[in-house]
């Protein structure tokens, strides 16, 4: 059994003007240590997906169909209660700003401790030895003081140590993390990956980690889900992803960075832009942008097709799967 | 050329410090029993000299809080300098009037990074772009006006039927697009970008930043461009310059920073940018706090986190020499050769 297991998500949001679909036809499954990453461009719908697996979706959002199996349980039908004791407790969420997750009023160790009293049964005293402890994971320099501090009084790099730390201070499974160091410098970002990756390797916590940069994914994760205007579009091992993408907006995503291109020439653009959710195009989301569509792109939905380790969502990649294979078949005739 | 014809703007000694202590009662303090008056400063620019040299583009990178923004503003005008001055053409344009700096006004254009706030959202996308043209060309006809806003919005792929529609009905790369076709609709020389494409998605920045390489070549535009993605630095720049807490580390011709990069601080930035291949980064670790500009470490701005520094470092500043790339870098440990 998978630690994570999520099967046929659809979320909804019911806005005044109707309802719009978010999300749908989201299957994926995360094994223990194992690390995933989620990239798309803004509104593709990265944080709602994370937001939904802990059930943390605000109104007017919600699930509207499938399941989140965490240990063969279904956490979208899980009441408040029994949601609150597994989050941050077994699967914990580090958001892109950390203020989202600290309490301006209070010391970073009046939260630390108030977070471990509410989930285990230990003393003030051992729940503030534990926190000092995290802290010294996550490298914070002379963390007994510091610990007495209030997050203003930290620097922004430090802060989302911290935010880490209060993550890691239930010794999760699973760590979703939401963009967490897009607000940092690359040097902090690049001390905040490395200390994320260590801590996940050492204590076998899976990760799925959000953002919008190829290089960050390509550098911390092993699986990788590519989405667009709420659907994965194409799924599998990073390599091959980062390699030799096989969906056309991927492969657009991957041309477009300044590092594809020669200094001083144009860039490849993707023309246009992502639709809004309340104006998603029929068929494939993504055909009014695409090189390559057919007339099937503009009315039929594209299934998935495996090609290599991967599953892709378009029509162009199945038909040529198609091709190959009757290619391959033409060759055993004769 | 000569040096002086070569550089469009120069940056001489600049200093900014902003106060953050608030009014006169604010700065009141008990000390030792005695009541005095205590100021706290920001020292967001710490003896910056550069020069942006004509039909280059010169990027400013450095982390967040190092004083890009303030660079950027000083040399528009919108912040008076603490000390030092600033050049354009030749000329002195720190201290003019409001009536003075009028011409350079138009000359100099500047693009935001928030596409979102920069846009007027009760003008239609035709005002706003027509609004800099008749301020500067109180003498043009309605016709040349029009003409005007046509041909800039036809080169940055504006669709002139946009014109009656307002900035929130479009998406950030558009929005951004329309602020280029604000800033280009003057003809201006020179342009300070700062973040232009930092809230826009890859596909999208890849269309702006096009646009910008297209207008840099058909309207001999001279660029100061500010940005934390290094990547694109690599990509657009002429040269770099590297910040660190208000001071300039390092100024080399792009290629050359890429390659050899000089200065601690550079070396470090340059192994932090996460690649596309896969596997562990293998980027330097600093060690040690970041200093804030409220309390400026002596000496060396960086030696708090170099692994090179001595005690020379903590106690005098480095001067910026030039390199045998063609660039400068300000470090007692290059500059001694021991690193
Ligand atoms: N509370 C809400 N009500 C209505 N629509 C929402 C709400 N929250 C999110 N959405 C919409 O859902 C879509 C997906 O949003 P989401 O925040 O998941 O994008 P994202 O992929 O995380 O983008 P980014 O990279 O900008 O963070 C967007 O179109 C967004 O406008
Ligand atoms: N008006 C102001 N009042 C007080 N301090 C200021 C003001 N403007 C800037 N600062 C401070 O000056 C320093 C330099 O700021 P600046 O905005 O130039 O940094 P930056 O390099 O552009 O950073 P970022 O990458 O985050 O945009 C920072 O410490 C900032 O907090
Ligand atoms: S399904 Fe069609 S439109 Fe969509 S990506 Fe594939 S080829 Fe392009
Ligand atoms: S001057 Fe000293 S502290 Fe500064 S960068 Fe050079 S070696 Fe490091
Ligand atoms: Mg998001
Ligand atoms: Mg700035």
């Amino acid at each position: 059994m998978a630690l994570l297991e999520v099967n046929n998500l659809e979320v909804r949001f019911g806005l005044r003007s109707g309802e719009v679909t978010a999300l749908r036809d989201i299957n994926f499954s995360l094994e223990r240590g194992e690390r995933l990453g989620v990239v798309g461009e803004s509104g593709a719908g990265k944080s709602v997906l994370g937001f939904s697996i802990l059930n943390l979706l605000s109104k007017p959002g919600y699930i509207a169909g499938g399941e989140i199996l965490f240990e063969g349980q279904n956490l979208a039908a899980m009441s408040p209660k029994q949601l609150r004791s597994i989050r941050g407790n077994r699967i914990s969420m580090i958001f892109q700003d950390p203020m989202m997750t600290l309490n301006p009023v209070l010391t970073i160790g009046q939260q630390m401790v108030e977070c471990l009293l509410a989930h285990r049964r230990i003393s003030r005293t051992d729940a503030r030895r534990i926190a000092v402890q995290k802290l010294k994971q996550v490298q914070i320099p002379s963390p007994e003081t510091r610990i007495d501090q209030y997050p203003h009084e930290l620097s922004g790099g430090m802060r989302q140590r911290i935010v880490i730390a209060i993550g890691l201070l239930m010794d999760p499974d699973i760590i979703i993390a939401d963009e967490p160091t897009t607000a940092l410098d690359v040097t902090i970002q690049a001390e905040i990956m490395d200390l994320m990756l260590d801590l996940c390797e050492r204590n076998s916590v899976a990760l799925m980690l959000i953002t919008h940069d190829l290089g960050i994914v390509s550098q911390m994760t092993r699986q990788a889900m590519v989405m667009y205007a709420g659907r994965i579009i194409e799924q599998g091992p990073t390599k091959e992803i980062i390699n030799d993408a096989q969906h056309p907006y991927t492969q657009g995503l991957m041309n477009a960075l300044p590092q594809m291109a020669l200094p001083g020439q144009r860039l490849n653009q993707i023309r246009g832009s992502m639709p809004p959710l309340q104006n998603i195009p029929t068929g494939c989301a993504f055909n009014p942008r695409c090189d390559y569509v057919m007339d099937a792109c503009r009315h039929e939905l594209p299934g998935f097709t495996r090609s290599g380790g991967c599953r892709v969502a378009c029509h162009m990649v199945a038909q040529m799967k198609l091709e190959e294979e009757a290619a391959a078949r033409a060759l055993e005739v004769n | 050329m000569n040096a002086q014809a070569k550089s469009l703007v120069q940056i001489r000694d600049l200093y900014k410090r902003f106060s953050i202590s608030g009014d006169f009662l604010d700065q009141l303090k008990f000390r030792g029993g005695k009541l005095v008056r205590e100021q706290q400063h920001v020292h967001a620019i710490n003896g910056v000299n550069l020069d942006v040299q004509r039909g280059e583009a010169l990027c400013v990178v450095g982390e967040s809080g190092c004083g890009k923004s303030t660079i950027a503003r000083t040399v528009m005008g919108l912040l008076k300098p603490s000390a030092g001055s600033i050049s354009y053409g030749g000329e002195r344009i720190d201290h003019l009037s409001d009536r003075q700096i009028l011409p350079y006004r138009r000359k100099m254009q500047m693009i935001f990074q928030n596409p979102y706030a920069s846009l007027n959202p009760r003008m239609t996308i035709a005002q706003t772009l027509e609004e800099p043209v008749r301020f500067h060309n109180p003498k043009a006809s309605a016709t040349e006006v029009r003409d005007k806003v046509h041909e800039v919005m036809q080169s940055v792929g504006i669709d002139p039927s946009w014109g009656k529609r307002f900035s929130h009905e479009f998406s950030g790369g558009q929005r951004q697009r329309i602020s280029i076709a604000r800033a280009l609709a003057v003809d201006p020389e020179f342009i300070v970008a700062d973040e232009p494409i930092s809230a826009l998605d890859v596909s999208i920045q890849a269309q702006v930043l096009n646009l910008m390489m297209d207008a840099q070549e058909s309207r001999n535009l001279t660029y100061l461009f500010i940005t934390h993605d290094l990547s694109v630095v690599e990509h657009f720049g002429t040269r770099v310059a590297v910040m660190y807490l208000g001071s300039l580390c390092e100024l080399a011709p792009t290629k050359a920073l890429f390659a050899t990069p000089r200065h601690p601080y550079s070396q470090a930035l340059l192994s932090a940018i996460p690649r596309l291949e896969d596997g562990r980064p293998a980027h330097i670790r600093l060690q040690g706090e970041v200093s804030t500009p409220v309390n400026l470490p002596s000496g060396c701005v960086f030696h708090g986190r170099c692994p090179h520094a001595n005690e020379r470092c903590s106690r005098e500043i480095p001067t910026l020499i030039a390199t045998s790339e063609g660039g400068q870098v300000a470090c007692h440990a290059v500059q001694e050769g021991r690193f």
